[in-house]
This record gives C-alpha cells, sequence and structure tokens, in this order.
C-alpha cells in the first residue's frame, strides 16, 4: 500500500511562501457561513472534537466526567451528535475506554514521551504499546522536533516507523509542534516526512506550545496531504490541535479542508480538532442559531 | 461513529440592497450642477447578473461636451489654479472621507452595475479608490518636493475617458492626481458601468469642490470623441482598449494635448520549477479570473516550466473546482457576470477559436445561472505562440497554457507580443527574479504574487499597452509641465 515506508522513497518537499500561504487563508475567511450551511458545519464541527485533558493533575474523576460529556454535549437539545474521541494520557486509557463503552467515541492517546518527546525509542515504544494493550483505538505520537531540527530526517522517519509497526489496529496521529519548527518550509517537510513514514493523522500541536494550530500551518499541511493523495491515492487524516477556541474559526477550518481536499475529507474518519474549550462555544452557536438568542456560557457544562 | 458524507455546500448570502441610492434617470454633472443634457436622449444601465434595468443615464452630445469643457476651463481659470496648494489638498481630503464613508453603498452598486463579485468590490476597487485620493491628496502642497529643483504648472483641462473594468477606481486614478497637480477634469465613464462615477459626483457636490473643477459626463463612443477633439483640453488621460487608443493618438496628432494611454495587454505569467507551486496555483487564479478576467494586465499567458507543467495543471484544474461562479451580490462568489453581452460574445467568440486552432479546453464544472452574462473560467493547453488565442486580448476569464525548457526562452516568448503591460515571475530564486525583471518588456513585474496594486506604485505599459504612467509621483507628473 504505502510506499514500505522507505525513507528514499520520501520526495523533496516544496517550497512555501508565507505571504502567499497568509493570502490563500484569508480567502477561506472570507467565507460567508450563514443559515442551513452554519448549522450543518456546526454539527460537524462538534462531531469532529477530541476532547482533550492533558494534564500532570488529571485523575480519575475528572477523566471520568469528560467521558460523560463527550456523549452528552448538550442533552436538553435532541439530535446532537457526540464528540469523535477523547484524549487522554495512556494512564487514563484504561479508564477512559470503559467509560466511553460502544458509544461511538473513541479513546486517544498520547505516547512517545509527550509533550517533548525527549526520552529514548525503547521508551518511546513501551510508552505506545501500554495504551495500545490498555485499548487506545488512537496514538497521538510527538516527533523529534531536536533531531528534526538538526537535520537527521532519516532518525525521526525511522522513529515515526517503528511507533507505526507498535500501533497494530490503533490508528497513528503524528504531532509535528508547528510551533517548534519555526518555518512554513519546515512543517510542510515534517508533514511530508511523517506521510511518508506511515502517520494516519498528522496533527499540528501538543497545546503546550504556541502558536499552534493557525490556518497557515494547517494549510501548509493540507496541501501534503493534497499532493500525497494526488500521487499514491491514499488519504490521510488532519487533526489541528490548540487555539481553536471558536465557531467561527472551527467553521473556516471546514471551508479549507472542504477546497483544499474535498468533501470527502469532512468526516471525524479524516478530520479532527484537538480542543478542550470549542464544544461549548459551538454548542452555544447552535442553541443561538435555534432559539435566536444567545445563552450565557452558565447554560453550557464543563466537564 | 462517522457522521454522514453528504457534500457540505455554502448556503447563500447577499448583500443587502436596502441601503442604496439610485435615482431612476441621471443628468450630467456640470459647473457643480445636474443639468440635462441637450440631446435629451438616455440611454439605459442594466444589471449584468439578471439584465434588468438599473437607471436611465444621460447621453452627452457635443454641445455638453462644449458646456462641461467650458467651465472647467472657467473654473481653471478663476479658482482652481489660484487657490493655495494645501486648500486644494483639503478638498481632495474630503472626498477621499466621504467616499470612505459611503463605502458600503459604492461597492454596492460597483457590484449590481459592472458584474463583479461583491468581496472583490468591497475589499479592492472601493478601498483602492478612495486611498488614490488620500494619496493625492498628499502630493497637492508638496509638488515642488516631488520634483526637487523644477517649477511645476498645471496642464490646465484633462479629458478623461475611463472603461468599464473598474468603474470607480479607473475615476480615482484620474482624477486624483489631476486635482492634486491643480488641473480641471472633464470625466467620461464607460457607457455600460456610469453609475460609480455618478455617485462619486454626487460625492464631489457634497464636498463642497468649486463648481467646475470636476466635470462628469456620461455617453458613448461619440462623446468620448468630442471630449478628445475638443480645442480647448490640454491633456487627454484614456484607459481601455488598444484600437481606440489608436484612433485618440491619431486624432491628438498635430495638437499640443498631451496624452497618457492606458491599452491592453496579454501578460505572462512565468512559473518556474522551483517555485512555491500551491502558492503559484493561487497566483495564476488570482491573476485571469480575478474581476472575471476584466483586467487589463491579467496574467492570460501562462508559461510552465515543462518538468512540471502536469503538476501545474492538475493543482490549477483541481483549484478550479472551488471557485464560485454566480450572483455577484453573493458574499462567496469569486467570480461574477460578464459585463455585457457584447463582450461575452467577444469571449465566447474566442473560446470557440480556441477549439478551432485545436487547443485543449478545460472549464470549470460549475452551474452557471440561466439569466445574465456569464462565462465559466476556462484554460487552454496545447496552444503555441502562434495560436490566435494566444496573441489577442480575450478580457474574459480565459487563460491559455504554454510551457518553455530555458530561462531565455521564456523571456523571449513573453516579450513576443505587440503589448507590454505587466508580468508576473514564480521561482524560489532572488538571483532569477532580478535577472527576469530586468529582460520583460513590462510596465509591472510582479514577483511570487500577482495582481497587487498600490497609489504609491506606477502603472503603465510598453508598445501596444500604451504609454505614460499613472500612480506614484509619475502619475503626478503625467498632470504637470516640469520646467
Amino acid at each position: 500500500m504505502k510506499n514500505q515506508n522507505n525513507f528514499n522513497s520520501l520526495p523533496l518537499s516544496p517550497s512555501v511562501d508565507k505571504v502567499g500561504v497568509e493570502e490563500r487563508v484569508s480567502r477561506f475567511q472570507k467565507r460567508s457561513i450563514k443559515t442551513n450551511s452554519k448549522m450543518d458545519g456546526l454539527k460537524m464541527v462538534l462531531n469532529m472534537i477530541d476532547l482533550t485533558t492533558l494534564e500532570g493533575k488529571d485523575t480519575p474523576g475528572k477523566v471520568r466526567q469528560m467521558c460523560y460529556k463527550a456523549i452528552h454535549l448538550h442533552d436538553s437539545f435532541p439530535g446532537l451528535p457526540t464528540v469523535a474521541a477523547v484524549c487522554v494520557y495512556p494512564s487514563m486509557v484504561g479508564l477512559a475506554k470503559s467509560m466511553v463503552k460502544d458509544s461511538g467515541v473513541k479513546v486517544a492517546s498520547v505516547s512517545t514521551a509527550f509533550p517533548s518527546g525527549q526520552a529514548p525509542l525503547d521508551v518511546k515504544i513501551t510508552d505506545t504499546k501500554y495504551a495500545v494493550d490498555q485499548g487506545a483505538d488512537e496514538i497521538d505520537m510527538v516527533i523529534s522536533r531536536g533531531k528534526f531540527l538538526a537535520g537527521e530526517y532519516a532518525f525521526v522517519f525511522d522513529e515515526i516507523a517503528q511507533i507505526k509497526e507498535v500501533c497494530g489496529q490503533a490508528r497513528l496521529k503524528v504531532i509535528l509542534e508547528t510551533g517548534e519548527l519555526a518555518t512554513l518550509d519546515n512543517v510542510r517537510k515534517a508533514s511530508d516526512l511523517a506521510i511518508y513514514a506511515g502517520a494516519d493523522f498528522i496533527k499540528t500541536s501538543t497545546g503546550k506550545i504556541q502558536p499552534a494550530a493557525t490556518m497557515q500551518v494547517t494549510y501548509t499541511m493540507l496541501m501534503a496531504i493534497r499532493d500525497y493523495y494526488d500521487e499514491t491515492g491514499i488519504m490521510i487524516g488532519m487533526k489541528p490541535a490548540g487555539g481553536i477556541s471558536n465557531s467561527k474559526l472551527a467553521l473556516h477550518n471546514l471551508v479549507m479542508v472542504k477546497e483544499l481536499l474535498g468533501d470527502e475529507w469532512l468526516t471525524n474518519e479524516w478530520f479532527r480538532f484537538g480542543a478542550s474549550s470549542l464544544a461549548n462555544d459551538v454548542l452555544m452557536q447552535i442553541l443561538k442559531t435555534d432559539t435566536g438568542k444567545y445563552q450565557s456560557s452558565d447554560y453550557f457544562t464543563i466537564d | 461513529m462517522t457522521s454522514k458524507n453528504k457534500n457540505w455546500e455554502y448556503s447563500p448570502s447577499l448583500e443587502s440592497t436596502g441601503h442604496i441610492k439610485l435615482k431612476k434617470k441621471y443628468d450630467l454633472f456640470i459647473n457643480g450642477k445636474w443639468v440635462k443634457s441637450a440631446s435629451k436622449k438616455y440611454f439605459k444601465t442594466i444589471n449584468p447578473n439578471d439584465e434588468k434595468l438599473l437607471a436611465e443615464i444621460s447621453h452627452a452630445n457635443q454641445k455638453d461636451v462644449d458646456l462641461a469643457v467650458n467651465s472647467a476651463r472657467k473654473a481653471y481659470d478663476t479658482v482652481w489654479s489660484k487657490m493655495p496648494a494645501n486648500e486644494r489638498g483639503k478638498y481632495i481630503y474630503r472626498i477621499a472621507r466621504i467616499m470612505q464613508e459611503r463605502a458600503k453603498e459604492l461597492a454596492v452598486i460597483e457590484s449590481l452595475d459592472s458584474g463583479k463579485p461583491i468581496r472583490e468590490a468591497r475589499d479592492i476597487d472601493i478601498p483602492l479608490a478612495c486611498n488614490h485620493f488620500f494619496y493625492y491628496a498628499g502630493w497637492a502642497d508638496k509638488l515642488d518636493y516631488a520634483f526637487p529643483n523644477r517649477k511645476t504648472k498645471p496642464l490646465g483641462v484633462a479629458g478623461q475617458i475611463i472603461p468599464w473594468n473598474f468603474p470607480l477606481l479607473m475615476a480615482a486614478w484620474k482624477i486624483a492626481p489631476a486635482l492634486a497637480a491643480g488641473n480641471t477634469v472633464v470625466l467620461k465613464p464607460a457607457e455600460t458601468t456610469s453609475l460609480t462615477a455618478l455617485k462619486l459626483a454626487e460625492i464631489i457636490e457634497e464636498s463642497g469642490l468649486p463648481a467646475g473643477v470636476v466635470n462628469i459626463i456620461t455617453g458613448h463612443g461619440d462623446t468620448g470623441a468630442s471630449i478628445v477633439n475638443h480645442p480647448d483640453i490640454n491633456k487627454i488621460a484614456f484607459t481601455g482598449s488598444t484600437g481606440v487608443g489608436k484612433i485618440i493618438q491619431k486624432a491628438i496628432a498635430g495638437t499640443d494635448k498631451k496624452a497618457t494611454l492606458e491599452l491592453g495587454g496579454k501578460s505572462a505569467n512565468i512559473i518556474f520549477d522551483d517555485a512555491p507551486l500551491d502558492q503559484a496555483i493561487e497566483g495564476i487564479v488570482n491573476g485571469i479570473f480575478f474581476n472575471q478576467g476584466h483586467v487589463c494586465c491579467a496574467g492570460s499567458r501562462l508559461f510552465v516550466q515543462e518538468n512540471i507543467a502536469d503538476k501545474v495543471i492538475r493543482k490549477l484544474k483541481h483549484r478550479m473546482k472551488s471557485l464560485v461562479v454566480g450572483n455577484p451580490l453573493d458574499k462567496n462568489t469569486d467570480v461574477g457576470a460578464i459585463n455585457s453581452k457584447e463582450q461575452l460574445q467577444i469571449i465566447n467568440k474566442y473560446i470557440k477559436l480556441g477549439k478551432k486552432e485545436g487547443a485543449e479546453i478545460y472549464q470549470s464544472e460549475c452551474s452557471i445561472p440561466k439569466k445574465g452574462f456569464f462565462c465559466p473560467p476556462t484554460i487552454f493547453t496545447n496552444v503555441a505562440q502562434s495560436s490566435i488565442i494566444v496573441q489577442e486580448e480575450i478580457f474574459g476569464p480565459v487563460l491559455t497554457i504554454q510551457t518553455f525548457r530555458t530561462v531565455d526562452e521564456v523571456i523571449q516568448k513573453a516579450n513576443n507580443t505587440p503589448f507590454g503591460l505587466a508580468a508576473g515571475v514564480w521561482t524560489d530564486k532572488g538571483s532569477r527574479i532580478f535577472n527576469l525583471t530586468t529582460k520583460l518588456k513590462a510596465g509591472v513585474v510582479w514577483a511570487n504574487t500577482y495582481n497587487k496594486f498600490d497609489p504609491a506604485s506606477p502603472f503603465g505599459g510598453y508598445k501596444e499597452s500604451g504609454f505614460g504612467r499613472e500612480g506614484g509621483m509619475h502619475g503626478l507628473s503625467a498632470y504637470l509641465k516640469l520646467s
């Protein structure tokens, strides 16, 4: 299927012009999303969210409550979808799994010494294996940004390929941590590298570093996905994470996905938002569209 | 868990028109007043989106032109040339500010009358038009600094004839520098797009500009001819077709009228294999589909290095899928209506010719409204330098794509045209950009961008694209006698 995860098959990444990207992105932001397309879009956004808690202070209680919210976003308003997944640390995977059961909500686990990735490969493999054994449906790994910036691309490539092997049936999301890569040229190079090394999804950020999922960065990664699809016919998923905290920005992201990749990508199988506060803003917008009035944030639950 | 995978469409999002004020009939704006045309004739201006009547416009004849030129002369002699320069500047600033205040109304009317997407009228035409007034207002009392050690003197009465592709913007390009330099003006907008110029006349009226300094008269080609041939005009500024440009040049030969002519083009947009490709695709789209391709400097000849041609064409076709063609007033429309039935016929004639010449055609798979004048974005591959569609200006959303092998070859081919208005160069290599900008015979060369305009930057052509520059200090000097 894929090019045998061979580093030598990695193509030369095209250059990226930042000014041009900004101009293109501003066009997505000028699309006017109203009435039906707004409602459909907002529901799609809800269904694409990876509801996330990644804190040192995470406890079973916190995770349990978040998992409940993932399935019951706003029960007083019928017809809402669930989120796509909950995203937790490996230690919480088992618990999360037992909470979401057969709701359709997936459990994603970060791994490979998240968020820095500064650990030896065998530790990263053990970390990932544990999460998979606990029942994680998806693995969100981080790349070794230090190695990448030092030009050791083959190292980064091999690491991703090895983690992919450990994943088995779990889908692999590769976090580039674009805030540390500094240039869009680097973002593009890292995207190509991750995709050719076996990523099922590429993801912008850990959420721990700013800037995170800017539209410019997401655009650059989507173009890598587009080019790979044109080359091979294989779809890769995309997950902007961090910084997308309101509905408008989320809808602009959907516009971008639609116009760059097509409607095939507009499902949570191929597109996700990594976010913790986005869901409530979207709920607020959905209820406003329905009732014509904005409600106070006290009417939306925090879990 | 996967949600339904139906297509997500953008619901219509129409700009409202409730706030605009249009009269049923427009007279001529001469000597600060609205006067009925001596011809007593009116012609209709329609919305190219649905062919509905917008207003009736006066058809000015020789008598009206005489009246307008005489008022301009009188205003020049008695008021405008005597007024302190900083006072002149104040009026120009005032016009700019009122335009800004009424930007939304101007944008909607521009879109209604010309067929251009509201997004472009709102974000490009109107703000740029305001900026031109602001920019030249600043120069009014600094002419001696613009041209150090030289004496500046206005020319007198300027006759200005503008096209239908950027109606208000072209009016601003013409009027603002003329006023700043101390001239008075008789301006004629194009017959299909007179409305925003007439709105500008209302704004000028509101600004309190002394009567006769700006006269705006409407009409057809004969009205324009009367302006060009009027003996008391000192300067002709024309933007339009090369054909009419040639007639004007013949008409003023042997007179002491000064002229700037901004005419047609067939500009080359050149993509090298090291270019940031996805941004270059955007540049191609911007170059040819901006304003339905009704742009004199449109990048209508695309040159792609042969080793990336397939990839570029694939990407371009994919990008064209997401262009929304339709009602210009919809905020999501990317490509609006062709300005007139006549222009649509010209474009269709060229599309037919292209097919006959054996070129391979690709058009966006988009739904085209049944009413109104529309043309889907179109590209032709498999063309040669000797194809007619590569040589002649089409002035529509039609792109021809040629391939090249080397830098020398592409420079030679890009310059191998009677036109020379603009060019685009896409490459990651700075040295190559400078090499090309010095060798391409075009008034403007854009590097890694296209169709960028700024009041401070001069614009104009070589060869059959005309002469003289508009914008910047160059644009100012075109309205001054320097000694």
